[in-house]
């Protein structure tokens, strides 16, 4: 319920503070108050507003001398021109530090005096990076110019101020002022004012599916109050003047005014704006005037590039980055001290060149010298390795067939891309109930009507039903929903191209996003929230027989029978079932009418005399009629209630909605002149209608009134519908509901299932049928959207049968059950009416300890006089332009007091498949799980148990308080019995530890649900630290009641204060600031939009998936890039060791053994590409013994691949190998004639031998992949130099390769010096490991074995609390969910 | 060397789901394709490293190694290897007044002999070294100062020499050739051996100078400019280096193509040696006949011609004699370094062996499976 209407409020808590208040100036000359707030946003252009006049008209020198300034409607999102492409490109990549420090090498080798290598030489790693970069940049600009150019292309209906005529223009030709025709299924090119709408109404229908993902219709309304509302919308004509906002990027706000040649002013809604690259459906043509061009559209300043997280291991990886930038230091260093030293003993040498330079000097001299030679210690290149390593393993990711879902035909979506690793980190999981845990496809389950409750057994046998064949029906409901609405299909895929243009705001997805979107009919979900379960509700049995008394002609005018209902509870029925129907924003389609259903208010059917009388009687006001009545008056002379109403002149007020023509007629009318419509024009007609409709009466006998209200069409009002009438009843089943929240679906279904179906809905009416009376048209007047600080949505209608203003409210139970008051009065009625509230009480309990989602249904009747008060001031708030919102929201919260409690229903969220299995087996690896959900602490309490969060054995410990200073007392006492429990547990595990080893999983844990109020005391500064120290010390957190704040409050909290590692999943817009606030953030695709999943780092599907992604992809992406980082500082460690080994044999001058080329090679080509490898596919641990043993994902945490220490292990491995590469071949020939380039040569060959082999043993597989990379890196090196020794006769002039590695390699004492060495250096390294594996692998054993035995006294122990507990408290489970009784709750195996 | 259990899964041979779909949706499919690639389930060796699968790699690695470095370090102990200084830092050496009054400016040569016997006969071929230490060949601003273009012919080079060759570049105002510290401090001593008979005469030993540079050096890599066999005109226009005596077309007038460039002693001494301490081919003394020993044991006499001084960095200089083997000179440290790997490897095996038993036998039964 709490995300009906989601996209105001999640647009204000996304921009809270930034937009949420005016800084407009209103028209009529209010106070602006809001001045000071002018500068806030980043959007504004000095507070300036923008104005907008046609550009065709009389304004046109102002239209020219204003829009200017304005931008055009082309749009460029490339970041480079040809031209400047590349000074552009490397100004861009200069602001990388590491390639700042490349350019400081490079320009480091051109000073003479430091000069360690050729210019040329230092320039290859630069250069090479720039290159890559480069091409990259280039490809993915020229991607974006290309789409740019499709989009500026797309050719839209301009009007031509010369030809007087629309034309097809471009869009990147359209300017602020033009007007744009469109049709149907076409995509909106600018933002634009609605100005016409060939909808009679002057509505025209929007799908945002571009914008934010759903696929629901939105509504939009021509701007009020045109003067020329002509047939057919002539742009010559138009010569008013607008006003509105500069551009800003809240996509649900928009105010301004627009100013007619006569100087009246319209106040402008975001109702009024059509968005760019939203589409036109169900509306044959609209005009609209240009407000705001290509960037300065809404959707395009929304249009931000791709999330940046950086990861935990890239921020330790920083650390020890630093460390080598330590060890560079002091190697440099005691180089250049050593070289002074050296320098300083020397006596005119013969060898030294230039030996007049001071040795203080010439140290420093060498410094820098040396920081060229021993560049590669900084693992600049690791940066751009980790880069393409994270696209390697998320192209894995992304092809794992386990995180696809076949039903939705969609894949695990990565939107960050460099944060795979942080996946296998995860200490804290943050989740969403609604939709994440549970399907979000609401079923309606039960209710509860004037305190009676009705259980709907067989519509639970039905879900069980379901649940078993769940597995089997998934591929055939697919087919199933695509056949129900065929024909809206084909109406969809006309879109032509909609989705290629209008991708825009996409641009920063992955092309299969796009695929997505291109590919709209591949998508089975055309009708949101109506699969075959939740359409498919079996009523009642009583429920149903109270209704038929309706339908009856016998109606309980006497209250002799006993089974009969009252007239009053059937009064409560009645309009129980009405505002299921009609309380909602459902917009209703049929397959023959696509969308389209402009709903003909037709006289009701049935309008005996007698039924009239009936509903005059049902209907009650707990103000006026109620509360001078005596109960035995009511139930026993319905009569003379009746003939009071009518003699006290609340016929006046009587009417039926309007008929046909007046609706339509009145479109666009002010509502409030509405009111004034007297029902002596009405009355007439509706009585020769009745009358006319008096010979059907008799068929009102038959039960079915389904059939009935097909068959009756003979009357004169509704000929219009006779054309319809045969597609109607033919696809009577096929009406589809879009609503805006599944909970709104599951009603409107389980008011159909009672035969209280809507129909159609338009601005003006709702056109219902009712068992027994038919179709019937209700006058709307007002709804009051949910927003979720109300947590309440109303619909003010006027009641098709009584006549009279009526409020219906839906929302949640505390808030209705505080707002329905005891109506003032006779004491009998206010026992009745608080019999119900109990009554209704009780149920609400046990709806929530069921799991199920509970709403009330309450309404209101307004006194006429009450509504006019009402109204005025309602109009007044929906027409201010300043803080509308505030006085819209007050305005209703004024309207919706004094409810009428009608009953409440329960729906069932089912849980998601396996989501108890995940959530096992997230907790046992070592995962804390928190629920933070907006439902009922009930509700919430038994999902968690339904979903293993909750064990048996765990202590629930609620905070509920009002206070703050009770919530610090509770929190104290809380951690006390915390402390006991642990306390009590050290000490059992003390005496245990004698008997048996204590296992882990024995612990009692505690488990906290604290509530939305509590919550808010608990993360104040104050009490901060004492909620932390408790929820630390639970198992799982459950909270309840909480605000999209609060959630992104807590995570923030744990992330913050206990740095771990927090992830967040969630469905909803309520969701998206948890999400974002999370280390990693995962957004479920699923039934409410793309909200999440745009702002998430991760989308999938199905909760179920976590665990293969967090346990497998995690721990993999985790394990292989900390492996592979390791590796890659121990390869530099390694190779750079050798040169600064031999710096003790040179003086310390800083001269290298090795040919320069392939010093710089040897990192950049011949051992680069086997790490890559090894950080995309290495595999540690087999995937299906992770996902058994989910505790290797805490033990991979625990154990640490990438601590300090292992970088020092790591470090120090890198030392010894170096040193035995540098000083076997150094023994080998010290004291021969071994020349620079032959010494190294072995070294170099080793070495290289070493880095490839020292990663064979790293590997924890090996593939064909892994040893053709490495094959052909060791070929490639060898290839290498030999080639270049047989080659180089005078390149690469300091050193001397000709002829060196032949001479060397013919040699048996290379191979030789290269066997020991290798040999040697690996040793300690395959001792390390076969000792490690060795005794891990008994450790994992006596582990696994503790684990069976563990698992078999939990069994036991189970068993013993069922006995002991099940008598005292039965856990309530969820009726869907029979599985999850807790005696048969499966054991962890 | 290393477990490697194959863990080769075949495919699922069902598409499961994908042609339930009917053919046109199944086409559009965003489904994953199921193959060992992209499923991450590619066959892979497993190298489990544990005390079982190692140990017998490591009795491999010390059966194999022991072997080799006995042979090593008894080839190494039969190469036959003498070594004489003969810098003249003591005041008895014969050599140590030319050490001492050495300036670079003196014409006239100083000599001193050095007598020395030999305990055993020399067999085979025997190489002359002269050996320096002290002496840093390889310091980073030496190595590079040559200019590998001049040395290779190149005409605009010998006129120009590279920049890499200051401060030995212009001398004179006359380009250096060959340029450069490296050449400008070539190894210029003369060495000459005589034994002594057993009647106390005389005798040269034919020291021959030619093979004693690479073949790649000698042919490719240094080359006289000028097509003239003359060398004179050639480098018409070049000063000599500084502390050269000679020009360098006159290193060996005897022998036309050892002579400039391509003289076999500058060649030798151009390639920069790797350490400090380093010894360079000299002479080449050939075996005349199987029957006799190339160098007799008995009494020899080194005539030195002391010309380059090693004193002022505290070098030493030395003459080396030495035979050589298929693995080189003579250098017991492999020999010994395999011989301390192979056993070192054997003992591990055994410390494995019984770490294995202890711990690896109980493991067998539960694998975790793979």
């Amino acid at each position: 319920m709490e995300r009906l209407h989601w996209v105001q409020h999640r647009c204000r808590s996304l921009l809270a503070g930034d937009s949420g208040r005016g800084w407009y100036s209103a028209p009529d000359g209010l106070p602006s108050k809001s001045s000071p707030d002018a500068h806030c946003s980043p959007h504004r252009v000095s507070g300036k507003r923008r104005t907008v006049s046609a550009q065709h008209g009389p304004h046109q020198h102002e239209h020219e001398a204003v829009s200017k300034s304005y931008k055009g409607n082309a749009i460029r999102t490339t970041k480079y021109r040809l031209l400047t492409f590349i000074p552009m490109n490397l100004f861009e990549q200069f602001h990388r530090a590491a390639n700042l420090y490349f350019l400081f090498l490079a320009l480091l080798n051109w000073v003479p005096v430091v000069e360690a290598f050729q210019k040329e030489i230092t320039m290859i790693p630069l250069l090479v990076v720039l290159t890559v970069i480069a091409i990259k940049d280039a490809l993915e600009d020229y991607r974006r110019y290309l789409f740019d150019k499709k989009v500026n292309n797309n050719v839209a209906r301009v009007f031509c101020g010369k030809q007087k005529a629309y034309i097809d223009q471009c869009w990147k030709d359209v300017r602020v002022g033009d007007f744009v025709r469109l049709s149907c299924n076409e995509i909106i090119p600018a933002d634009m004012l609605l100005l016409y709408s060939s909808d009679p109404r002057g509505v025209c229908y929007i799908e945002t599916a571009n914008l934010d993902g759903e696929t629901n219709l939105k509504q939009r309304q021509v701007v009020p109050d045109l003067p020329l509302q002509g047939a057919e919308f002539t742009p010559e004509t138009f010569h008013s003047r607008i006003e509105c906002e500069n551009p800003n990027n809240d996509l649900s706000r928009f105010r301004g005014y627009m100013e007619h040649s006569s100087g009246v002013r319209v106040g402008l809604h975001n109702s009024n704006l059509l968005l760019r690259s939203c589409t036109i459906r169900n509306t044959e043509t609209v005009v609209g005037i240009v407000v705001y061009a290509g960037h300065e559209t809404k959707a395009m300043m929304n249009n931000s590039g791709p999330r940046y997280k950086r990861s935990q291991l890239e921020k330790r990886l920083n650390t020890d980055v630093l460390w080598c930038v330590v060890l560079l230091i002091v190697m440099c260093l005691i180089s250049a001290v050593g070289h002074g030293l050296w320098l300083k003993n020397l006596k005119d040498p013969i060898f030294v060149v230039d030996g007049e330079t001071a040795p203080a000097l010439a140290g420093f001299y060498v410094f820098w010298t040396m920081i060229i030679v021993l560049q590669v210690l900084i693992p600049i290149s690791l940066y751009v390795s980790i880069e393409i390593v994270k696209l390697g393993q998320i192209y894995f990711i992304h092809n794992d067939l386990a995180l696809y879902n076949e039903q939705l035909d969609s894949r695990i979506q990565c939107r960050a891309l460099n944060i795979t690793e942080d996946l296998g980190q995860i200490q804290y999981l943050f989740s969403d109930k609604t939709g994440t845990l549970t399907e979000n496809k609401m079923v309606f389950r039960r209710c509860s009507i004037y305190g009676v409750e009705y259980p709907h057994e067989e519509n639970a046998r039905r879900l069980e039903v379901y649940e078993a064949e769940k597995d089997k029906a998934a591929g055939r409901s697919v087919t199933l929903k695509s056949g129900c609405s065929g024909k809206s299909l084909s109406c969809r895929s006309l879109s032509c191209n909609r989705s290629s243009v209008s991708l825009h705001t996409l641009t920063a997805e992955s092309e299969d996003e796009e695929d997505q979107l291109s590919n709209p009919s591949n998508q089975p979900r055309t009708s949101a929230f109506s699969s075959r379960m939740a359409k498919e509700v079996v009523p009642d049995p009583e429920l149903l027989r109270k209704l038929n008394w309706l339908c009856s002609p016998m109606l309980p005018l006497n209250e002799g029978s006993s089974g009969s209902p009252s007239s009053r509870e059937l009064t409560y029925i009645t309009d129980f079932f009405l505002a299921l129907a009609i309380c909602n924003s459902v917009v209703v389609s049929s397959p023959s009418q696509p969308r389209h259903v402009v709903p003909e208010a037709r006289t009701p059917l049935k309008s005996l005399e007698e039924i009239k009388l009936m509903f005059q009687r049902f209907s009650f006001s707990p103000f006026s009629a109620l509360s001078t009545l005596s109960p035995p008056q009511i139930k026993g002379s319905p009569r003379s209630f009746t003939s009071r109403l009518f003699t006290r002149g609340k016929a006046g007020s009587f009417t039926f909605s309007p008929s046909p023509s007046s609706t339509t007629a009145d479109t666009g009318s002010d509502p409030g002149q509405e009111s004034s419509l007297e029902t002596s024009t009405l009355r007439p007609k509706l009585d020769s209608s009745a009358g006319g409709e008096g010979g059907n009466a008799g068929q009102m006998e038959d039960a079915d009134a389904e059939d009935d209200s097909k068959d009756i069409q003979t009357n004169p009002d509704g000929s219009r519908q006779d054309v319809d009438v045969d597609s109607e009843s033919d696809c009577d089943d096929d009406l589809l509901y879009e609503a805006e929240s599944p909970d709104e679906a599951a009603l409107v279904h389980a008011a159909r299932a009672y035969r209280c179906t809507l129909r159609g809905r338009s601005a003006e009416g709702l056109l219902v049928d009712l068992p027994g009376i038919g179709s019937l048209a209700v006058q709307l007047l007002h709804i009051l959207p949910f927003d979720s600080n109300r947590k309440r949505m109303s619909v003010v209608v006027r009641h098709p049968l009584t006549g009279q203003v009526v409020v219906y409210t839906k929302g949640a139970d505390s808030v209705i059950m505080d707002l329905a008051e005891t109506p003032k009065g006779a004491e009998q009625a206010q026992d009745i009416y608080n019999h119900i509230r109990e009554q209704t009480q009780k149920h609400l309990d046990s709806y929530a300890r069921e799991g199920l989602r509970t709403l009330c249904i309450a309404k209101k009747v307004l006194e006429e006089e009450e509504y006019e008060v009402w109204l005025k001031r309602q109009l007044v708030a929906e027409s201010s332009i300043e803080n509308r919102e505030e006085l819209l929201l007050e305005s209703a919260q004024r309207l919706e007091t004094n409810l009428t409690l009608l009953g409440t229903t329960g729906i069932v969220d089912r849980l998601q498949e396996e989501v108890p299995e995940t959530i096992e087996a997230l907790q046992r690896a070592g995962i804390k799980v928190w629920v933070l959900t907006g439902d009922k602490q009930e509700t919430a309490i038994n999902i968690a148990y339904a979903c293993k969060l909750l064990r048996p054995n765990d202590q629930l410990l609620t905070a509920n308080c009002g206070s703050k200073d009770a919530c610090a007392a509770l929190l104290e006492e809380l951690k006390l019995e915390v402390q006991r429990g642990a306390d009590s547990v050290t000490e059992l595990a003390a005496a245990e530890t004698h008997g048996e080893s204590s296992p882990a999983g024995s612990v009692e844990s505690f488990v906290l649900v604290i509530d939305g109020q509590t919550l808010d005391w608990a993360l104040q500064e104050e009490l901060k630290s004492d909620f932390l120290d408790l929820s630390r010390r639970c198992k799982a957190v459950i909270c309840c009641r909480s605000t999209p704040l609060q959630k992104s409050q807590v995570v923030r909290l744990i992330r913050d204060q206990l740095g771990v590692m927090t992830l967040a999943v969630g469905d909803g817009a309520n969701d998206v600031s948890m999400i974002q606030m999370a280390d990693v953030g995962i957004g479920i695709s699923g039934q409410e939009g793309m909200q999440a999943v745009m702002s998430s780092d991760f989308a999938i599907s199905r909760f179920k998936h976590l665990s293969k992604l967090l346990l497998v992809h995690g721990h993999w992406c985790y394990s292989r890039l900390a492996n592979m980082v390791l590796y890659f500082i121990y390869k530099n460690v390694m190779y750079v060791n050798l040169l600064f080994w031999y710096q003790f044999f040179c003086g310390f001058s800083g001269s290298v053994m090795t040919n320069s080329w392939v010093l710089i090679f040897f990192n950049l080509l011949f051992t680069s590409v086997p790490p890559l490898i090894y950080g995309v596919l290495d595999r540690d641990t087999p995937a299906h013994t992770l996902m058994e043993f989910p505790e290797l994902y805490q033990a991979a945490q625990t154990s640490k691949v990438y601590v300090p220490y292992m970088f020092w292990i790591t470090v120090l491995d890198a030392f010894y190998q170096s040193l035995v590469c540098f000083f076997v071949p150094y023994f080998a020939l010290a004291g021969s004639d071994v020349g620079v380039l032959s010494f190294g040569s072995p070294i170099n060959a080793s070495a290289l031998l070493i880095i490839l082999l020292h990663q064979v043993l790293e590997s924890h597989t090996l593939t064909w992949i892994h040893i053709l990379v490495l094959v052909l890196s060791g070929a490639f090196y060898f290839g290498f130099v030999l080639v270049f020794s047989v080659l180089c006769v005078s390149c690469s002039p300091p050193t001397n390769p000709l002829g060196v590695e032949t001479l060397q390699m013919s040699q048996p004492l290379f191979y030789i010096i290269c066997t020991v060495t290798v040999v040697t250096a690996l040793l300690p390294r395959v001792l390390f490991r076969a000792l490690h594996s060795t005794l891990r692998r008994s450790a994992a054993l006596r582990l696994a074995q503790m684990d069976k035995a563990d698992a078999e006294q939990y069994h036991k122990r189970m068993q013993r609390w069922n006995l002991s507990h099940s008598r005292v408290h039965r856990v309530p489970v969820c009726a869907d969910n029979p599985s999850l009784e807790p005696s048969s709750a499966s054991v962890v195996s | 060397m290393m477990a490697s259990s194959y863990n080769a899964k075949e495919e699922d041979g069902h598409h499961s789901g994908a042609s339930s779909h009917g053919g046109a949706v199944a086409a559009k499919s965003k489904k994953p394709d199921n193959t060992a690639f992209k499923q991450q389930r590619l066959p892979a060796w497993q190298p489990i490293l544990t005390a079982g699968t190692v140990l017998p790699a490591f009795f491999v690695i010390g059966l194999i190694f022991i072997p080799i470095g006995i042979g090593l370090y008894v080839t190494s102990n039969n190469i036959k290897e003498f070594e004489i200084d003969y810098t003249g830092v003591d005041n008895h050496s014969p050599c140590y007044s030319c050490a001492n009054n050495f300036s670079w400016n003196s014409t006239t040569p100083c000599l001193c002999s050095v007598n020395f016997t030999l305990e055993q006969p020399f067999e085979n071929n025997v190489f002359m070294y002269y050996g320096l230490s002290n002496f840093y060949q390889n310091h980073r601003r030496y190595v590079k100062s040559r200019d590998d273009s001049q040395l290779n012919g190149d005409q605009s080079a010998l006129k120009n020499p590279s920049k890499e060759c200051e401060p030995y570049r212009i001398s004179d105002g006359q380009p250096i050739a060959p340029c450069g510290a490296i050449a400008n401090s070539l190894f210029n001593d003369t060495l000459e051996l005589y034994h002594i008979d057993s009647n106390g005469t005389r005798n040269a030993i034919p020291l021959v100078k030619k093979g004693i540079a690479w073949w790649t050096d000698k042919h490719v890599k240094f080359r006289n400019p000028g097509a003239n066999a003359n060398l004179t005109p050639a480098f018409q226009g070049t000063a000599k280096p500084v502390n050269w005596r000679k020009p360098v077309y006159e290193l060996d007038p005897s022998e036309p193509d050892n002579n400039g460039f391509i003289n076999e002693d500058f060649i030798v001494w151009m390639r920069t040696a790797a350490l400090p301490t380093f010894r360079k081919l000299y002479r080449i003394i050939q075996k005349k006949s199987s029957t006799t020993a190339t160098l007799p044991s008995g009494k020899y006499v080194l005539e030195i011609t002391y010309n380059y001084p090693v004193l002022s960095f505290n070098g030493s200089k030395r003459m080396i004699l030495s035979t050589i083997s298929w693995m080189g000179g003579k250098n017991p440290f492999l020999g010994i370094a395999y011989i301390t790997v192979g056993s070192i490897c054997f003992c591990l095996g055994v410390v494995l062996l019984i770490i294995h038993h202890k711990y690896d036998n109980r493991n067998n039964s539960a694998d975790i499976p793979n």
